[in-house]
C-alpha cells in the first residue's frame, strides 16, 4: 500500500511476510528511491545507491547514539529500497497541540535531548519536523526519514536542524510554538551542556538571514 | 551585443484606466553587461540595448568592467532612444540595478541613473537584479507564479514567491554555475564565453566520469566539481566526456533543488532564466522535471534571459505603480542585496 509519494522516494506499508519472510508477522515500511528521468542513468544509479546506503547507516547509527529509529531490516542496493520496522504510534504533529502543558513540555524536552544525541554523534537529521517524529504508547519518540541527513559536525548544519524544527513548530503549531521550542532547547542544553550554546546562537543567526523555510510534510506514518 | 525593440505586449499587466501611460528607462549594470531598456507601463518593451565587456584574459575585473560601462553608456543610451523612437524628455521614470553585483559596476550604473533622473526631474527607483529577472520572465512569458531557477555567471538561485517575498529555496554556497562552466573552460584552454563551447563538446561525450555531486539540503556547491573536472582533464581524461560529465552532474543538482522547491510550494509553474538558460541540455532536464510534476515550463527568449535594461525598467514600473518611492539618498548601491530582502510591494500572491 502506497503511504506517501515524495519528491525523491515512495513509501509503502507492506506485510512483513510479503517482503521479508513468510513466517514473519506484522508490517514493514519500504522506502524506495525513484529513478529520475531528467538525469542520466549512470548518475542516477550512483546517487540513489549512495543515498540509500547513507540513510540506512544513519538510521542504525542514530539508534546506537540513543535516538529511537525504526530497525533497518534490509538494504537493497539494486532495488534502491530500505525495508524497516513499522513504528506503531502517532505523528508528533497530530498530538502536540492536544497534550497538556506538562506533557507537552516533557515530549519537547525529549525531542531536544534526542537532537543533541544525534549531533553529539556527528549526525544531522536535515529535515526535523513534527511529521518526521512518531510517539508510541510508551512515550518513546522515534525520528524517521533521514533522507536529507548526513554526517556533518559543523555548527551551521546543527543550527539548521534546530532552525528547521522551529520553523515547523511556527507554521504547524503556531499557538504553542514558542513554549514548545523553549522546551526543545531546554532538553538540548541539558544533554549537550556548554556545547549547546554555540548551536543555539547559530540557529538564531540563521533565522535572521531569513532564507530557510519550513520544508514539506514528508513523513510516512 | 544585442539591440531590439520587439514590442512584446503583456497580457495580464494592464493597469487601471485612471493610470496614464508611463515610460520607464532602466539601466542595468551589475557584471559584464551594460544595458538600457525602455518599457512602457502596458509592458511594451520599446528598446533593450546592451554592450558586453569581455576580459582579454582571465575572469571579470570589476574596475575594468566599470570603465567599459562608463565609456559605452552614451552610445547605449542613444541607441535605446533611437530604437524606441522617443526623446529623453519622454521618460517618466528612471530605474537602475541597485544590486546585487560588483561594486564599481553598480556605482557606474547608479551614477548614470541619478544624473539622468535629476536632470530630467523624474523619480528614480533602484531595482533588485535577481527579482527583475523573474519579473521580466513573468511579463514576457505570462507565467503567473513560477518556481524560478535563475542561473548565470554571477548568480545561482531557486526562487519562489511566498508570504509577500521572493524566497530563496536553494542557492550556491560557493561559485555560481555559470562561473563554474566558464572557469573550467578557461582552465582547459577554451576561450570565453566557455559555456556554449562546453555545451557543444558535451553533446559528443559518451562516457560518464563520476564527479562530486554536492546538494546539501537546499544548498548547492560547484567549486569542488570544477576543481575535480580540471584535475581529471590534466590526468588526460577525454575533454568531450568531461564536458558531458560536468554538465550532467551540475545540472542534475540544479534540477533536484528546483524539484524540491516545486514539491514544497506545490506551484504549478517552473521558469528558467539567466545566461545559462541558453543551455539546451539544462532546458531539457528542467522541462522533464516540470512535466513529471505537471507544471508548466517557461524560458523567456534569450534576449530576456541575459542581463539587460528592460527587466530593470519593467520592475521599476511595477514598484512605482505600487506606490514605492525612493529618495536619492536611498539609491546607494547594495552589493549583497539578497533576493529575500526585497520588499515586493507590487505582488500580493
Amino acid at each position: 500500500m502506497l503511504l506517501k509519494k515524495g519528491a525523491e522516494a515512495n513509501i509503502y506499508l507492506e506485510p512483513f511476510a510479503k517482503v521479508l519472510h513468510r513466517a514473519g508477522e506484522g508490517k514493514v515500511v519500504v522506502k524506495e528511491r525513484i529513478a529520475k528521468k531528467y538525469r542520466i542513468p549512470a548518475l542516477d544509479q550512483i546517487l540513489r545507491e549512495a543515498r540509500t546506503a547513507l540513510e540506512a547507516k544513519l538510521l542504525s547509527d542514530a539508534k546506537r547514539a540513543g535516538v529511537p529509529t525504526p530497525i533497518v531490516y534490509e538494504v537493497d542496493r539494486i532495488g534502491m529500497r530500505i525495508v524497516m520496522e513499522f513504528i506503531e504510534g502517532r505523528q508528533v504533529k497530530l498530538v502536540l497541540d492536544k497534550l497538556g502543558k506538562g506533557e507537552r513540555r516533557k515530549l519537547c524536552q525529549t525531542i531536544g535531548r534526542q537532537i543533541a544525541r544525534l549531533h553529539r554523534a556527528g549526525m544531522v537529521h536535515g529535515d526535523l519536523t513534527t511529521s518526521n517524529m512518531i510517539v508510541n504508547s510508551d512515550g518513546k519518540v522515534y525520528f524517521v526519514d533521514f533522507g536529507l541527513g548526513g554526517y556533518d559536525p559543523s555548527t551551521e548544519e546543527r543550527g539548521v536542524d534546530l532552525h528547521l524544527l522551529r520553523r515547523a513548530l511556527q507554521s504547524i503549531h503556531f499557538r504553542i510554538a514558542d513554549q514548545a521550542y523553549a522546551a526543545v532547547i531546554a532538553g538540548y542544553r541539558e544533554e549537550l551542556g556548554k556545547k549547546a550554546e554555540e548551536v543555539i546562537r547559530r540557529a538564531k543567526e540563521i533565522e535572521s538571514r531569513g532564507r530557510y523555510v519550513a520544508k514539506e510534510e514528508r513523513a510516512w506514518h | 551585443m544585442g539591440v531590439s525593440g520587439n514590442g512584446i505586449s503583456s497580457g495580464g499587466h494592464r493597469f487601471g484606466i485612471g493610470d496614464s501611460l508611463m515610460i520607464c528607462l532602466g539601466i542595468e549594470g551589475t557584471a559584464h553587461t551594460f544595458g538600457i531598456g525602455i518599457v512602457d507601463s502596458t509592458g511594451r518593451v520599446l528598446a533593450n540595448a546592451t554592450r558586453t565587456y569581455f576580459p582579454e584574459q582571465g575572469g571579470i575585473h570589476p574596475r575594468e568592467a566599470a570603465q567599459f560601462h562608463a565609456a559605452q553608456a552614451r552610445a547605449v543610451l542613444d541607441e535605446a532612444l533611437k530604437t524606441a523612437q522617443i526623446e529623453l524628455g519622454d521618460v517618466d521614470l528612471v530605474a537602475f540595478s541597485q544590486g546585487p553585483g560588483l561594486g564599481p559596476v553598480l556605482r557606474t550604473a547608479a551614477t548614470a541613473a541619478r544624473a539622468l533622473a535629476v536632470w530630467l526631474g523624474v523619480p528614480i527607483i533602484g531595482v533588485n537584479h535577481c527579482v527583475a529577472h523573474i519579473e521580466i520572465g513573468r511579463l514576457t512569458e505570462g507565467a503567473r507564479d513560477p518556481v524560478t531557477l535563475y542561473v548565470s555567471g554571477g548568480n545561482t538561485q531557486v526562487i519562489a514567491f511566498d508570504a509577500g517575498r521572493y524566497r530563496v529555496f536553494g542557492e550556491t554556497i560557493d561559485i555560481p554555475i555559470g562561473n563554474c562552466l566558464d572557469a573550467f573552460a578557461r582552465e582547459v584552454g577554451i576561450p570565453h564565453p566557455g559555456g556554449p563551447a562546453v555545451e557543444r563538446l558535451a553533446r559528443e561525450g559518451r562516457n560518464y566520469i563520476p564527479l562530486p555531486y554536492v546538494v546539501k539540503g537546499m544548498d548547492l556547491s560547484f567549486s569542488g566539481l570544477m576543481t575535480e573536472a580540471v584535475r581529471r582533464y590534466r590526468e588526460g581524461a577525454d575533454i568531450k566526456d568531461l564536458c558531458y560529465s560536468l554538465q550532467e552532474t551540475a545540472f542534475a543538482a540544479l534540477v533536484e533543488v528546483t524539484e524540491r522547491a516545486v514539491a514544497h510550494t506545490e506551484k504549478r509553474e517552473v521558469m528558467l532564466t539567466g545566461g545559462v538558460a541558453a543551455n539546451n541540455r539544462l532546458r531539457e532536464m528542467l522541462k522533464q522535471m516540470a512535466e513529471e510534476h505537471r507544471a508548466k515550463f517557461f524560458v523567456p527568449p534569450k534576449e530576456f534571459c541575459g542581463d539587460q535594461g528592460a527587466m530593470i525598467a519593467w520592475n521599476g514600473i511595477l514598484a512605482y505603480r505600487s506606490g514605492y518611492r525612493q529618495s536619492l539618498r536611498e539609491t546607494e548601491v547594495r552589493q549583497r542585496w539578497r533576493t529575500d530582502e526585497v520588499e515586493v510591494t507590487w505582488r500580493r500572491s
